[in-house]
């Protein structure tokens, strides 16, 4: 009785690991995530450059999401696109910000 | 009862005049009080200084770096490059005009009047900008903004104007004084990921430590351009150093001479009216 407790027991404990097994691979990022993520992200840098505020990190970062997807690593390529978007859009705020902040600076 | 509405309203009408004028004042550009108040932040904050010596940059805020300034100016690091200017300044163009005839006074002591806001053009010309025009207007290529032939043009110039005053103009067209503005806003605003302005390092922070590096004070900042560099190992003229302080706090830097940085040059330059040319300088 003990015996096919465990087992049972085992038994739950394998189809768990095998059900969160799966559920991580059909999480990862696929090419067209990474396609999507990366026009987002591209976007934001472009409008950035229209006010002329990028950042040397925006363009790193969108470089290395570029090469991950390249070597075929979506999961970082996805993560390092939404960094840059949100790098670029960080940039967006400064500017926009600065348009007034600018004043608390000057020597009066 | 009617008399006191228009009472009431004549006060909130004239309170509101009242409010707002003092903001339209703060807002309208007055270059001379700025220039003035430029100079009274420096020199009270750095009372032992005298006015003339804030040119010499992170000298000028150190007792050791000036004596070893005073050393290395015994055998100067930008002699070479003043050399090399003179030599092209005085090579004609394949159409035998030269330099010369670009400039007042055939380009000797002039360097104390640049930026100048050129009205016809209805735009800030820099001295290096200027270099440039007169090459293409003679059929010559224009040089990098940033390489060792800008700046031995400059460093030439800038040579045989040491010792005179700068001396901006704004003349009276309201592009010259938008240019100067543009140039002042874009002198404060924080930029890059570092989150800096122009001001954080050139006015909040003269004479501290950024690494190894003493940072200069913007009063004067300019009077030294071009300079010899040591971390460069080599001449840089203000366009290359307008950059590379862009990259340095993470900002993507603009083109050289963009209508921004030409813009900031005429305002820097413009607080700094009165003090001498000093260049070309030698920096760490």
């Amino acid at each position: 009785m003990r015996r096919n407790s465990m087992r049972a027991s085992i038994l739950a404990l394998l189809t768990a690991l095998l059900l969160a097994g799966s559920a991580s691979v059909l999480a990862a990022n696929s090419e067209d995530d990474f396609k999507a993520a990366y026009a987002a992200a591209e976007a934001a840098n472009k409008e950035a450059g229209a006010i002329r505020n990028q950042w040397t990190t925006t363009a790193a970062t969108l470089a290395a999401a570029k090469k991950a997807a390249a070597d075929g690593n979506f999961d970082s390529a996805v993560a390092a696109s939404k960094e840059a978007e949100a790098l670029a859009k960080a940039s967006i705020f400064q500017a926009t910000s600065e348009k007034t902040l600018w004043k608390d600076m000057e020597i009066r | 009862m009617r008399s006191a509405i228009g009472f009431a309203f004549a006060g909130f009408v004239f309170a509101a005049l009242m409010g707002a004028a003092p903001a339209g004042a703060a807002d309208t550009p007055n270059p001379p009080a700025d220039a003035a108040a430029f100079k009274k932040f420096f020199t009270d904050k750095f009372p032992k200084v005298k006015l003339e010596d804030f040119v010499n940059g992170p000298y000028s805020m150190d007792e050791g770096l000036y004596r070893q300034w005073q050393e290395k100016e015994q055998f100067p690091p930008y002699e070479f490059s003043v050399d090399m200017g003179k030599e092209m300044f005085s090579k004609p163009f394949k159409n035998g005009k030269s330099y010369a005839d670009c400039f007042p006074n055939q380009g000797i002591g002039v360097r104390q009047d640049y930026p100048t806001f050129d009205t016809k053009q209805g735009k800030v010309i820099t001295l290096e900008l200027a270099l440039n025009q007169c090459r293409e207007a003679n059929g010559e290529p224009p040089f990098s903004y940033v390489r060792d032939e800008m700046a031995a043009l400059t460093a030439y110039m800038a040579f045989t104007s040491r010792g005179k005053p700068f001396d901006i103009k704004i003349p009276d067209d309201p592009r010259a004084l938008e240019a100067y503005q543009k140039g002042k806003e874009y002198f404060y605003t924080r930029r890059g990921q570092l989150n800096f302005s122009c001001a954080t390092c050139h006015v909040q922070s003269p004479g501290e430590r950024i690494r190894a590096e003493v940072l200069a004070p913007a009063l004067g900042i300019l009077n030294a351009m071009p300079i010899y560099r040591s971390e460069w190992s080599g001449m840089g003229t203000t366009s290359r150093r307008f950059t590379t302080c862009n990259s340095q706090i993470r900002g993507v830097p603009l083109n050289p001479q963009d209508d921004e940085y030409r813009d900031l040059e005429y305002y820097l330059s413009y607080v700094s009216n009165g003090l001498p040319i000093s260049g070309p300088g030698a920096r760490p």
